[in-house]
């Protein structure tokens, strides 16, 4: 870990322009990624603003009927706010998956939106990695890639994002907001992050001065049929190796809308609206939950170790729809 | 009688340790303090071109660069870098030479005035290398295999049996057999303590220091022997540690790294290792077995075929007991072994939990219950046919073996008997069910120990010995021991352990410290006891006069005739007598050869378990675990228990979980953190049972007790396969089982 200056603004203007004046600096929040990436070398910031005393973190009402996340609210504190768990209990469940109490008393919503990949050579500076150092190879594509993305992927980079949280937020169809120098902006959750493509450098479609203020959840929270289905390696603090939220509308037995959105298979959490088209209005039955995965999942493809990925997440789609409809039971 | 042995104390320094009164080797302090910081190699073999140390020296408050080109002079004979858990080889010698012998070789250490500044400053060091091809994997490479060189570790890991009888022959014309491979990872120890040196450089340039060691004498030796220092001029002391597994069975680099600074500059310094770094030495080495059985139709086992591949380093042959079990635990007459290893550019492996055993067993009791199938036989009833009372391998009794004990205690709490034999036979939604089990063994050594026993001036006992409390309980079982033996109350009693200015213990491995150490225990105790005796005789109206040792007892903190214990002395009363002065007395323990001998000497263990595995994605929950054991005399069943309730979420761990990933592009473990390199976690726990049944043994010590470190985690993994097999009609021979394997 290098040396930083460090500065503690209180005021979200303040934050954007230190961020803008200084070279290399970063926002820490709460701290349970850049550290890490901190001791590792990995990130060498030479300035680091601590937005932890920005007036971000309340949740609150908006004008539509959803509810805005501060961006400074901690992971704990959202998961069990009782507005988000009567109202968005997939995003609730969702947050609980993810990491352990400790952790999730720390990281902040904003937080959890930028957290890194966990590929291995990413991690490891003996290693090359496009994301890390551009230009320097893809140590993961002929190297242990058991974890790694099979949609979506570039010959640069076989990364997943790790998120849990972001699932759901992608399921509910989330609204980013973003102050920077210009001004503020939302950023549909969809296009937040982006697929790695020639430079997996860029992880989502942030500028670099731009600070993460909120994010709003719509009014439409599918809080009667829903289920987060994350598989991996132990029953409690490993990352996914595939996840699914669920989320169901159903008149009788008939489907009245959906959102399906993947975690642990590509660069960003993976959803796809016209999948999700061929649900709608059909019955809510197994065969029809596996025509949405096989058209969630097209053009998925393996590498040398995560090619059971591609089964694996077809059943945990049509599982997870399953138990969000209440037809099967959740373990 | 205090009758403190076998009652559940609960543990002598648990306050100490929640408290965190306890200290471990990175927490103690020295006046000016230097810290140093081990660059790590990133390739896994070449050789060093050039390292720049300049950007990193100019820093203020970096005190020195140590590397190979400016380290002093150290010892050149290979003999010097052995250690009491040496393998036969050329040990690793941090910093020698420009070497590269695998990936995360230590190649410099920065020296400066904060931790801080030396980790910033490591991170400028700048090196190049002359890469040579590497060679990991071993699965790879397996057509090197190479019969081991042996040395003094054979002793206590003796190679391969013998062949018996006509393996060939009798596997051939028998009517039911099996054949498979079988294969696990390679697995880091990780405990939670990183390894650590804290060099307290003494103005007389003696050096006091704290390591993480699970042996004070052993680290004791290396430094006296690698940079010639006098015995008298280096004491060690480790009181602590947070966890060993056996990583700290050897001197680890950092111990090197630390003595070596602190000498040269002639001032106090730490060296600790970061968690990535601890994927930078021993570990538990991968192996690809082969197992043939046979039998007859009748349910007995008639031929044995084992044989192993194992990866070691290129400077050291690291063996284990792998292939050795079949035929001391089954009564199997035709039997045919080979054991090899194969050398990888890797660090060492080292022996972890149960090493070998849970290797050997892993792969062994998956076949048995293979055969058992093909015979359309229940398991446990195949393990009780085929039942024996002799050690058939080497064809001597058991000291002790009340295996079928466990087998039938462990059946009845588990249910065992209503268990449908057919795979997939049992089903809840859509988790398929399914129950196993497996048999386990371990050795039951005795070492030779020393130890001190002193009743000090106001009445109390303390008793010592060098060896360690690697978290198994040593402090507590020592301290009833004592307490026992002189009839005391265990508050009276005090048991310190882990400084070298104590009587001479070996390292605490191998689930021998409980029987060697508290064997030197008992004995100092009887010893100190037989003094007192003598001095309360000279005692005026002492009514003791006439007594010999065969009428008094020691009890209730005083001397007391049998026949009278009304009549006695108390201690604080012999002390006084004394002239106020403590008693002391020290002592050896020597195990009993000629008559252990003559006897094989083992621990046992059956394993029950049920599972319970998705039919459609694989994953697998350990829902009920049964395991009984058989271990001699129960010194203490809370931390008895505690040990084998270890052992066991160890052994789901390694059945399950656990497994170090290696890049062959870059021979380099990849998954080098607590986030990716997968532990079982409290999520993953559920219904532990622990039996232990009653086995009496009056051979393996005196106190009848045969270490019960390693036999909890022996027959879980196996036990858990075999479940899983019973759930699914899966059978899967490559540990760890993730769900992947399952889909
Ligand atoms: C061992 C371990 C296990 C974990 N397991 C899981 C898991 O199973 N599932 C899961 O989802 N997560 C898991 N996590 C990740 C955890 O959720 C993230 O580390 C956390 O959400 C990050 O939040 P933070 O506030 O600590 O971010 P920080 O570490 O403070 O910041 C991370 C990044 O975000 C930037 N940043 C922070 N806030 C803002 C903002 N408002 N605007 C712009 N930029 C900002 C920072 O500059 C930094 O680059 C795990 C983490 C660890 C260490
Ligand atoms: S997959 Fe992406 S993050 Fe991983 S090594 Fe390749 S470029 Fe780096």
């Amino acid at each position: 870990m290098n040396s930083f200056t460090y500065a503690r603004p209180t005021d979200v203007a303040e934050a954007i322009n230190d961020q803008q004046q200084a070279t290399a600096a970063k926002f820490i929040a709460g701290g349970t990624n850049l550290l890490d990436l901190m001791k590792e070398n990995i990130e060498r910031p030479e300035r680091l603003i601590d937005i932890n005393h920005l007036p971000l973190a309340e949740i609150t009402e908006t004008e539509d009927g959803g509810l805005r996340l501060g961006a400074l609210v901690t992971n704990a504190n959202t998961a069990y706010d009782e507005r988000v768990i009567a109202r968005y209990p997939l995003l609730s469940q969702t947050i609980l998956a993810g990491a352990s109490p400790q952790l999730r008393n720390m990281a902040t919503n904003g937080g959890n939106l930028f957290q890194r990949t966990r590929c291995y050579y990413f991690y490891d500076l003996a290693t090359a990695c496009n994301k890390r150092e551009p230009g320097s190879g893809c140590g993961a594509l002929n190297g242990y890639n058991r974890i790694h993305a099979i949609l979506g992927t570039s010959h640069s980079c076989i990364a997943t994002n790790p998120s849990d949280m972001c699932v759901a937020l992608t399921a509910l169809d989330a609204t980013i907001r973003v102050k920077g120098p210009n001004g503020e902006r939302t950023i549909p959750m969809a296009d937040f992050h982006r697929l790695p493509g020639e430079d997996p450098q860029y992880d989502n479609t942030l500028g670099p001065d731009e600070l993460v203020t909120a994010i709003d959840l719509p009014a439409k929270g599918f809080s009667e049929y829903h289920t987060y289905l994350k598989l991996r390696d132990r029953a409690s603090y490993a990352f996914a190796l595939v996840s699914v939220a669920a989320a169901l509308e159903l008149d009788g037995d008939t489907v009245t809308d959906v959102r399906v959105a993947l975690g642990g298979v590509a660069h960003k959490p993976w959803r796809k609206p016209e999948a999700e088209a061929l649900l709608i209005g059909q019955k809510a039955t197994k065969e029809n939950y596996a025509k949405l995965a096989d058209a969630l999942i097209e053009g998925a493809r393996g590498f040398e170790h995560n090619s059971f990925k591609i089964k694996l997440v077809h059943r945990a789609i049509v599982r997870a729809l399953g138990i969000a409809a209440k037809q099967e039971p959740t373990e | 009688m205090s009758n403190a042995i076998g009652k559940p104390l609960s543990r002598v320094d648990g306050r100490a340790k929640v408290t965190g009164e306890a200290k471990y080797a990175a927490e103690f302090n020295a006046p000016d303090l230097a810290y140093g910081y081990v660059v790590s190699g990133t390739i896994a073999k070449g050789k060093i071109n050039h390292i720049d140390t300049r950007a990193a020296k100019s820093l203020p408050g970096v005190l020195e660069i140590f590397t190979y080109e400016n380290r002093p002079k150290v010892a050149w004979f290979d003999l010097s870098y052995n250690d009491q858990d040496a393998p036969p080889g050329s040990p690793f010698r941090p910093l020698y030479d420009n070497k590269i012998k695998y990936s995360g070789q230590p190649i410099a250490l920065v020296v400066a005035d904060t931790f801080e500044l030396a980790r910033y400053a490591a991170s400028l060091v700048e090196v190049t290398y002359d890469v040579e091809p590497h060679e990991t994997g071993l699965d790879k490479h397996v057509d090197r295999g190479h019969k081991p060189s042996s040395g003094i570790a054979s002793l206590l890991k003796p190679p391969p049996p013998k062949p018996q009888g006509d393996f060939d022959k009798v596997y051939h014309e028998s009517p039911v057999k099996m054949r498979g491979t079988y294969v696990h990872a390679v697995e880091h120890h990780n405990p939670m303590e990183m390894f650590a040196s804290t060099v307290v450089y003494e103005k007389n340039g003696k050096l006091t220091i704290y390591d993480k060691t699970q042996g004070v004498t052993n680290s004791k030796m290396y430094v006296t022997q690698v940079f010639g220092m006098s015995n008298d001029d280096v004491r060690v002391i480790a009181p602590y540690m947070g966890g060993g597994f056996g990583s700290g069975l050897r001197p680890q680099y950092q111990l090197f790294l630390a003595v070596m600074a602190a000498r040269e500059l002639k001032r106090s310094v730490r060296v600790v290792l970061t968690r990535q770094q601890m994927f930078s030495f021993g570990h538990r080495p991968a192996t690809i077995q082969h197992i043939a059985l046979s039998g007859t139709t009748d349910g007995t086992l008639n031929a044995l075929y084992h044989d192993a591949h194992a990866e070691t380093s290129r400077f050291e042959d690291y063996t284990e007991v792998v292939v050795n079990w079949g035929a001391m635990l089954y009564p199997v007459t035709n039997t045919k072994y080979d054991y090899k290893l194969v050398d990888l550019d890797t660090y060492t492996p080292l022996d972890m939990r149960a090493p070998g055993g849970v290797t050997g067993f892993s792969a062994l009791e998956i076949a048995i219950d293979e055969l058992a199938y093909n015979m359309k036989i229940d398991p446990l009833d195949f393990r009780l046919k085929n039942y024996s009372d002799r050690n058939t391998a080497d064809d001597l009794p058991y000291s002790s073996k009340e295996l079928k004990a466990c087998f039938e205690q462990g059946a009845e709490r588990f249910g065992w008997s209503n268990r449908p034999l057919e795979p997939r036979s049992m089903k809840k939604e859509h988790n398929l069910i399914g129950w196993g089990v497996a048999t386990g063994m371990w050795d039951a050594n005795q070492m030779f120990a020393s130890a001190e026993a002193v009743l000090t001036v106001n009445g109390k006992l303390r008793v010592s010995s060098a060896t360690a409390d690697i978290g198994t309980g040593t402090y507590t079982i020592m301290t009833q021991i004592a307490a026992e033996t002189l009839g005391m109350p265990v508050d009276d009693v005090i048991f310190k352990l882990g400084d070298t200015e104590m009587p001479f213990s070996l390292i605490s491995g191998g689930s021998w410290t409980a029987a060697s150490v508290g064997s030197a225990v008992k004995l100092v105790c009887q010893d100190l006891g037989k003094k007192l005796f003598k001095l309360a005789q000279q005692m005026p109206d002492s009514p003791l006069k006439k007594a010999k040792l065969e009428d008094i007892e020691f009890a209730d903190s005083r001397i007391r005739l049998k026949s009278n214990p009304g009549a006695g002395v108390r201690y604080v009363d012999i002390v006084a007598a004394n002239g106020g002065r403590a008693v002391t007395e020290s002592s050896t323990s020597l195990p009993d050869l000629l008559e252990q001998r003559k006897y094989a000497r083992n621990t046992h263990s059956a394993v029950f378990v049920e599972v319970m595995v998705d039919e459609d994605l694989g994953s697998v929950k350990v829902t009920r675990m049964v395991s009984a054991i058989a271990g001699g005399r129960v010194l203490n069943p809370k931390t008895a228990r505690n040990q084998i309730l270890g052992g066991m979420v160890w052994g789901l761990s390694k059945a399950l979980e656990e497994e170090t990933a290696m890049d062959n592009v870059y021979g380099r473990f990849m998954n080098h953190s607590l986030a990716e390199y997968h532990v079982a976690v409290n999520a993953d726990i559920h219904d532990f049972d622990v039996i232990f049944v009653d086995e009496v043994d009056h051979i393996v010590n005196p106190l009848g007790a045969k270490g019960l470190g390693e036999i909890g985690i022996v027959g879980v993994p196996a036990a858990i396969a075999n479940a899983i097999f019973h759930a699914t009609g899966k059978r899967v021979r490559d540990l760890p089982i993730t769900l992947d394997k399952l889909l």
